[in-house]
């Protein structure tokens, strides 16, 4: 319990994907406009993280660290996300055309998205694990577990800077300051804001 | 002939240049310009990946088939990324530790696939390793300017070297470094917005020059044109 307390404060709040470890910003940036797409691409952006660690540390583990090919990983691993990635918008515009719509532009956007493939490298990484969690979770529930709630992390990022944004919309802005600038400098606002947590540690 | 060198070069560290102009490639500027080492080993691997990966497509720009070049790009980018990795692992073990997961994260970065797509299949390999030398050029000074200044203000200091006795905690962290960016794309395109319109101010006047001095029948305006 103790363990699993830490792991989501860790991924949600002290080590957020976005404030911290700075991974995902193209999406951040790009698809922060509407709370709607916002939201629409954090839980797109959730379910793939979940799913490539689900399929990739098994992989590692088991076949790749015992056959002695753990060096080609990151061609193994981004192979793994774009098929996932592929196989996963065949299989939503099967089953729900309606969420199809609503998701499909940005699932093709997800295989270069650095935050996915950050995840499979920091959940293999034995060192960086044990220093966020201990040693107790070093096993495929914690990773898969631990890949969750960084995608909800990156979430709930990504609604509060939408939100921000819309509000910026109504404002007047500074000509060369408008675009990326003053998106950027609300984005440092909220990862001061985010800063506070990692004093919990 | 050296002309379209020249703007090939210039297009990719000035006029169109993949940090600044573009945006692309944030993941590492924001995680590495806390420290203007990381920041410049970081734009020295980036300018590696990228002109071998734009002159390996571009030679095999006729034999991969269209509806399938975008696999066949990350298969020669992730290739190049592993080499690149084992080589720094054996012979420059602290920079391995100093770029740590962003290494890995070359592969997805937007500018290599980015100009894998919009050059190097396109253009000859000649051109296109200049096009890669270039973008990876604008890439690597936009990132050591901003970690010069992000290191100074967070550390007091450049590349390591204790330079004065203070310290702004915030500059060292995230949050800085989307301050230090965000108001280095504003100064950027604010000073090439001004060159631009100087630029097509001098070309107004010269034309406006050149007619009056036609309709006069006078010489020397002819002599300003060439110069």
């Amino acid at each position: 319990m103790a363990t699993f307390i830490a792991l989501v404060l860790s991924a949600v709040l002290t080590n957020n994907f976005i404030t911290v470890q700075t991974l995902g910003i193209c999406p951040f940036l790009g698809v922060s406009k509407k709370t709607s797409s916002a939201l629409g691409m954090g839980v797109a952006v959730t379910v793939v993280m979940t799913l490539a660690a689900a399929v990739t540390w098994p992989i590692y583990e088991y076949v790749m660290v015992p056959l002695n090919f753990a060096f080609l990983e990151i061609i193994v691993f981004i192979f793994i996300i774009a098929s996932l990635v592929q196989m996963l918008e065949m299989v939503i515009r099967k089953i729900s055309p309606s969420l199809y719509k609503a998701m499909g532009v940005y699932l093709p956007l997800i295989t270069t998205n650095c935050a996915v493939l950050g995840v499979c490298e920091l959940v293999i990484d034995k060192s960086a694990m044990v220093g966020l969690l201990g040693g107790a979770a070093l096993n495929f529930g914690w990773a898969v577990l631990y890949s969750l709630f960084a995608g909800l992390g990156f979430t709930l990022i990504m609604v509060i800077m939408s939100g921000m944004r819309e509000k910026l919309n109504n404002t007047k802005v500074a000509k060369y300051l408008n675009g990326f600038p003053i998106s950027m400098v609300t984005a440092a606002f909220i990862c001061m804001a985010f800063m506070v947590f990692t004093y919990i540690g | 002939m050296m002309n379209k060198y020249k703007k090939i070069t210039l297009d990719g560290i000035i006029f169109n240049n993949p940090t600044f102009i573009l945006v692309l490639g944030t993941c590492p500027t924001l995680g590495l310009i806390s420290s203007a080492l990381s920041a410049l080993e970081m734009g020295l691997a980036v300018i590696v990946v990228l002109t071998l990966s734009n002159m390996i497509i571009s030679a095999l720009r006729k034999l991969i088939p269209n509806e399938v070049r975008i696999p066949c790009y990350i298969v020669v980018i992730a290739t190049l990324v592993t080499l690149i990795r084992m080589v720094l692992d054996k012979l420059l073990p602290s920079v391995y530790e100093a770029l740590g997961g962003f290494l890995a994260l070359i592969v997805v970065n937007c500018i290599i696939l980015g100009r894998a797509e919009a050059f190097a299949n396109k253009h000859t390999v000649a051109e296109s390793a200049v096009d890669g030398l270039a973008n990876g050029a604008g890439f690597t000074i936009a990132l050591t300017v901003m970690g010069v200044i992000c290191e100074f203000l967070g550390k007091g200091s450049l590349f390591g070297l204790k330079i004065m006795e203070f310290s702004i905690g915030l500059f060292g962290t995230p949050a800085g470094s989307f301050i230090v960016f965000g108001l280095s794309i504003c100064a950027f395109t604010a000073i090439i917005d001004k060159f631009l319109r100087a630029k097509r101010v001098k070309a107004n006047r010269l034309a406006r020059e050149n007619l009056l001095g036609a309709a006069q029948g006078s010489v020397p305006a002819e002599k300003e044109v060439k110069a």
